[in-house]
């Protein structure tokens, strides 16, 4: 295999006193997609945050096309291609469908991505355009995040629970997309609590458990056990 | 008539406020910081005019051309080199270090201006005034009210429907994922106090004209400012000038009853506001 897109090593992240992930391996290949499933509490969105840059880790932890990130800061990682469409959506609530869009492509990195075809992607927001970010639905304002991270032309996508509390055909509707979002030839990683869906849309999957790795292999080859065995720690 | 010409000169008046209010208003609103030497910059900015004005001969208006530069250039320096290393979720450190700032401006002006007051000479501009109907108007207080207006509308302007408005709102709205789209804080913040003290420097310029100073006056510039904010609303600019203009009416309405209430009047009214609507007239809106 080539060198990889991003390769994790050994990564510790903490909050202040408490460690939440420990000694971390994991890489991630050009145009792969990755999910990242676990328990609640099992440190995703650390990971998520330590790779974009939002929690600093020691430089050499993490490796993207070779050069150490760990210790960037997140506005120089995102200047890199990596993009982060958070946990709980966090749209920018006095700016409107239109305005969060442009702020997610004010970087200028050249690619597929802009206005018209986050647009095409969803075309509910060209309706929706000049409101405010707030007062669209859960589901709408899910697109919303993932078109201003699309907006930015990432190289790798990271995507936290973007499932999270809305209902299952907007769910539905939200992954129909994804096969046109990855197909560009982004990589991809998806934390998802639907295991299922997780293992459906990804190459390969990594289970979290405290902190640490449980389980990684092939979506295809990886049996239910054993999931249920990593995902619960049940021996 | 003379209660209509009292109003009229507070709501002329309310434009300067408004002007020292400004700068305030934008930090408060970028970066939630509460800059104690605001009064302190804009006595600052008016004694750079002076020297500007005595070394090259400029009108004092004229002098703008290099102090609205050299102010945003201080205050991105400002920013960048001391404020950002005290911004966090504690409001005590930013509050402290620029009551420190405050008293190392005070103490530096009166080193190099001392105590005695200064004026700047803007000619005719200072006494020149026209007749609108029965009302006798100063062209300064005018041109002053003109200036804060376009000041407030460019402000709107730029917040609304810029690339670098839409970076301070959302660096407001949310740091961390404000970061994630490439915005690195630290220049945003810098950026948005050159641009408050690029407005100090007119309302410094504009003050210095209008009254004599020294360098013991900024305290009283940033309560004005302070109230006219309050008053207004926070986060709201037009309501900043509104608060401005509040504030001046409240005050030319107590010196004319008599003229040692000035002062005490707009605070009355500042305080009456508070007591009945806490969260300002016009509380924020957008677009
Ligand atoms: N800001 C914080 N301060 C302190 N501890 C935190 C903070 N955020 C998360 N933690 C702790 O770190 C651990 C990992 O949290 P994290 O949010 O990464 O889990 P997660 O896998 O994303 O969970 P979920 O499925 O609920 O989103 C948890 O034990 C959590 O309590
Ligand atoms: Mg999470």
């Amino acid at each position: 295999m080539a060198d990889p897109l991003l390769q994790i090593s050994k990564l510790d992240a903490y909050y202040n006193d408490f460690q939440a992930l420990y000694q971390l391996d994991m890489s991630l290949g050009e145009g792969e997609v990755l999910a990242i499933i676990g328990s609640n509490g099992a440190g995703k969105t650390t990971l998520m945050r330590s790779i974009s840059g939002l929690i600093s880790n020691n430089s050499s932890q993490m490796r993207y096309r070779g050069n150490p990130i760990g210790a960037l800061r997140a506005d120089q990682v995102a200047a890199l291609g990596i993009a982060l469409v958070p946990e709980g959506r966090q749209l920018f609530p006095s700016l409107s469908v239109e305005e969060n869009l442009l702020i997610g492509g004010r970087l200028g990195r050249k690619g597929p991505w802009s206005l018209r075809t986050v647009f095409n992607l969803f075309p509910i927001l060209k309706e929706r355009r000049t409101l405010p970010s707030t007062s669209l639905s859960g589901g709408q304002q899910q697109m919303v995040a993932i078109g201003r991270a699309l907006m930015s032309n990432p190289d790798l996508i990271l995507f936290d629970e973007i499932s999270l509390g809305l209902a299952p055909v907007i769910i539905k509707s939200i992954y129909d997309a994804l096969p046109n979002i990855v197909g560009e030839g982004i990589s991809a990683m998806i934390v998802e609590q639907d295991i299922s869906k997780a293992i459906s849309v990804s190459n390969r999957v990594y289970c979290l458990q405290e902190g640490r790795i449980s389980l990684e292999g092939a979506s295809k080859s990886i049996s239910r056990e054993e999931i249920s065995h990593a995902y619960f720690g049940i021996t | 008539m003379d209660w209509v010409n009292v109003i009229v000169q507070g709501t002329l008046l309310g434009g300067l406020y408004a002007l020292f209010a400004a700068g305030l208003s934008l930090i408060f609103g970028v970066m939630r910081l509460v800059n104690i030497a605001h009064g302190d910059l804009i006595i600052f900015a008016a004694y750079l005019g002076l020297t500007v004005v005595m070394t090259t001969g400029l009108h004092p208006i004229l002098a703008l051309v290099f102090v609205i530069p050299a102010m945003a250039l201080i205050g991105y320096a400002l920013q960048v080199g001391i404020l950002n290393h005290t911004l966090g979720d504690d409001l005590l450190p930013p509050l402290l270090v620029t009551f420190g700032l405050s008293v190392i401006i005070q103490n530096s002006l009166l080193e190099i201006y001392t105590a005695d007051p200064q004026k700047m000479d803007a000619g005719v501009l200072e006494t020149a005034s026209f007749s609108l109907g029965d009302l006798q108007l100063g062209v300064l207080p005018v041109l002053t009210f003109g200036i804060a207006v376009v000041v407030i509308a460019s402000l709107q302007w730029l917040f609304y429907r810029t690339a670098l408005g839409r970076a301070f709102r959302a660096v407001s709205d949310d740091q961390d994922i404000a970061q994630l789209m490439g915005l690195n804080r630290r220049h945003i913040f810098g950026l948005a106090m050159a641009l408050a003290l690029a407005v100090t420097a007119i309302a410094g310029i504009l003050l210095g004209i209008r009254t004599s100073f020294d360098p013991s006056v900024g305290g009283g510039r940033l309560i004005f400012g302070f109230e006219a904010v309050i008053i207004g609303g926070l986060g709201n600019l037009w309501g900043t000038l509104a608060g401005g203009v509040i504030l001046g009416v409240a005050q030319t309405i107590g010196a004319k009853i008599d003229p040692g209430w000035q002062i005490l009047a707009g605070h009355v009214a500042f305080l009456l506001v508070l007591a009945i609507r806490p969260q300002g007239l016009f509380p924020r809106i957008s677009g």
